[in-house]
């Protein structure tokens, strides 16, 4: 095995991260303010359906993830009206919500089946990446760093502002967060808006990242990855992070245990099956931990009807 | 055409419950009913693209007077699909092609309620008094694209990215491996599967992580343009259209493909239902009939490459070569087919070994 090699598996794995740890950034803000939105995976394959639609129309990357983070944050509220303004279950809603993304996706995407996206890449001049060390820092694709940067962002807003406080406060106890004059949901649509946003970028990583194309369910099931991602996370941006770079860097890894004898350690099933083995065990030592608090906002899932 | 997806299906299921009330010869008068199932969606460029395609074939050439077709798409393999194909016997199909190969189950359940209800299997392996079976040979068209694959490349690596390993994946690369082979005896085929008819980040992976370990010419047997996408981002020296023509999605590296065309057997059988004279059948044709087509050569393989891979085509078709003729050693050294010897179709599906110079 060569320097060359393991490069380019560390940005194979990068690349397979970062979807879902967008996606799982959002969805952590929404659990944070007490909502549970398990739309995720319609609303990333809305944003790649937009992502592709808008950058075989206009050419340019940036407006298409924009329109993918909007036209996914539209669909959000649809999920909001329903969970917030009219208090219905979340769960059941969250599942239709994909429903939809999915037909949606599918049937608006069917006139860019046969077309190739053009794929994005490294903001940095090729010169940075052209030596392979480097490459591990200047050679991936912009929404690389920009997921970096949101594990930040959403780290410091959470635990840093006061504005991240409301948010905290709302998932953990509403009606105290009511009661002293907070808008539990509006802050509550603000998050969930986040979370649609997020999710459409996450979309937006697949065409324009790893499958240059437009085809249903284009995500294939990573959507769920995320919001099993957000749990094995216990709700902290900076585990989020290492978790995403350990999703992918088994998804990764399976393909180079099936296509390398010097990497057989153990069999690919093994490793396919890691990351589902890691969020059970994760999620028992959550739940042994006896410290009095667990890490699931406490009002994560419960609707919330004002009264008085 | 009527295209539904599973699960307005469920939903029009309920509706249809009251129809058989009609009873049979209601249908009988009208056009004849003839039921599509899809593992993936007709948009993939690929496997289920070629299925499409056919019906459409099938159409013109019988006449949408007297056939109505209903698709439908992405239904999951498995006992899943079982009330796919129980609600379409209801609504009165008398002809229902499942077109993939982990249907078979819920297709012979069905076929044994539904006796006056014909079934065809695609690549199925068990039949039934009123379920055939249809299939392709397409490891004769993955022996020219091994010729291709052999003459052109220049690390001596190929890679062959497979969805599920059942025998017509497994004797794919097999041909593939052994034509390649014989005419570059260096040449090594590495093996990966993404366990999936379909997961096109996957298959991306899979391309990208076999073209960092210095493969330059990759084969596939899944059901969609990815891999000859990832291909072309790459400049490797090739890749090959499976399922239909892909050459769209790679124009520089997309070296030639492999066709399916099951539209002369979509009419043949569509019309024996409507002649009334369709029977319990196994069909299984390759490139000598058409079933199995070699789409047009890249302007960038050069004519020498051209003309073996023809000349292996054409040998195939006349019966001169057989995919799978003696002497064939499996990847531990052992042999497996003595010389003069060939694996025949009955042996075909027993196969559990690959190839000399697979790493699988």
């Amino acid at each position: 095995m060569n320097a060359e090699l393991v490069i380019a598996i560390i940005v194979s794995i990068a690349a397979a991260a970062t979807p879902i740890l967008l996606a799982a950034l959002g969805e952590l803000v929404v659990e944070k303010s007490g909502v549970l939105n398990l739309g995720v995976e319609g609303m990333m394959l809305i944003g790649a359906v937009i992502t592709v639609a808008v950058t075989l129309t206009t050419g340019n990357h940036l407006l298409a993830i924009v329109c993918a983070a909007l036209a996914a944050s539209l669909s959000s509220l649809i999920f909001g009206f329903l969970t917030l303004t009219l208090s219905a279950n979340q769960v059941a809603t969250g599942l239709a919500l994909t429903i939809l993304g999915t037909g949606f996706s599918a049937l608006f995407g069917q006139p860019y089946t046969v077309k190739s996206v053009p794929i994005i890449r490294s903001p940095f001049p090729p010169e940075l990446a052209a030596d392979p060390i480097w490459r591990v820092i200047f050679g991936h694709p912009p929404l690389v760093y920009f997921a970096l940067l949101m594990v930040v962002a959403v780290w410091w807003f959470l635990n840093r502002t006061r504005a991240g406080l409301i948010v905290r406060a709302v998932g953990e106890n509403d009606l105290s967060a009511h009661s002293i004059g907070y808008p539990v949901i509006g802050v509550r649509y603000l998050a969930v808006m986040f979370g649609g946003a997020m999710a459409g970028i996450a979309g937006a990583c697949f065409p324009l990242m790893l499958t240059p194309q437009w085809v249903e369910r284009l995500t294939t099931g990573r959507g769920w990855i995320a919001l099993a991602l957000v749990v094995f996370a216990a709700w902290r941006p900076f585990r989020l992070l290492a978790g995403a770079y350990f999703f992918g860097f088994m998804m990764i890894f399976e393909i180079y245990a099936k296509s390398n004898s010097a990497f057989r350690v153990l069999p690919s099933e093994f490793w396919a099956a890691l990351p589902y083995l890691a969020t059970v065990l994760v999620l028992v030592l959550i739940s042994l931990r006896r410290e009095g608090r667990t890490s699931a906002p406490a009002c994560l899932g419960k609707p919330f009807v004002a009264t008085g | 055409m009527t295209s539904f997806n599973r699960r307005t299906m469920i939903k029009i299921g309920g509706a249809a419950a009251a129809l058989p009330l009609l009873g049979s010869r209601a249908f009988a008068q009208e056009k004849l009913k003839v039921g599509f199932v899809l593992v993936g969606s007709p948009d993939d460029n690929g496997w289920n693209f070629g299925h499409d395609r056919g019906r459409k074939e099938m159409l013109e050439a019988i006449g949408e007077d007297k056939v109505e077709t209903t698709v439908v798409t992405n239904v999951a393999e498995g006992p899943d699909s079982e009330r796919v194909f129980r609600e379409l016997a209801q609504q009165g199909h008398k002809l229902i092609y499942g077109t993939s190969f982990g249907f078979g189950d819920s297709m012979l359940k069905v076929a044994k309620q539904f006796p006056d209800v014909k079934f065809e299997w695609a690549t199925g392996n068990v039949s039934a008094p009123n379920l055939s079976l249809y299939n392709a040979k397409f490891h004769e068209g993955r022996a020219v694209c091994g010729t291709v694959a052999g003459l052109m490349t220049k690390s001596n690596k190929l890679a062959y990215v497979g969805s599920i390993p059942i025998p017509e994946v497994r004797m794919g690369i097999n041909a593939f491996a052994i034509a390649a082979r014989k005419v570059n005896p260096n040449a090594t085929v590495k093996v990966v599967y993404i366990d999936s008819w379909f997961d096109p980040a996957k298959e991306a992976e899979a391309a990208r992580a076999l073209i960092d370990q210095g493969i330059d010419v990759i084969a596939q047997h899944t059901d969609g343009p990815v891999i000859p996408q990832i291909a072309e981002e790459r400049k490797i020296v090739g890749v090959f259209g499976q399922g239909s023509d892909m050459s769209a999605f790679a124009p520089t590296t997309h070296l030639t493909s492999i066709i399916d065309r099951w539209g002369p057997h979509y009419t043949k059988s569509v019309q024996s239902v409507l002649d009334g004279t369709w029977t319990e059948s196994s069909v299984w044709d390759g490139i000598a009939s058409g079933e199995v087509e070699i789409g047009p050569y890249n302007a960038n393989v050069p004519a020498d490459v051209v003309a073996a891979a023809e000349k292996v085509k054409a040998d195939i078709a006349s019966g001169a070569l057989h995919p799978f003729a003696g002497p064939i050693k499996d990847n531990t050294g052992t042999e497996r087919v003595a010389a003069g010897d060939v694996i025949d179709d009955g042996e075909y599906w027993a196969v559990d070994w690959y190839a000399e110079g697979v790493e699988a």
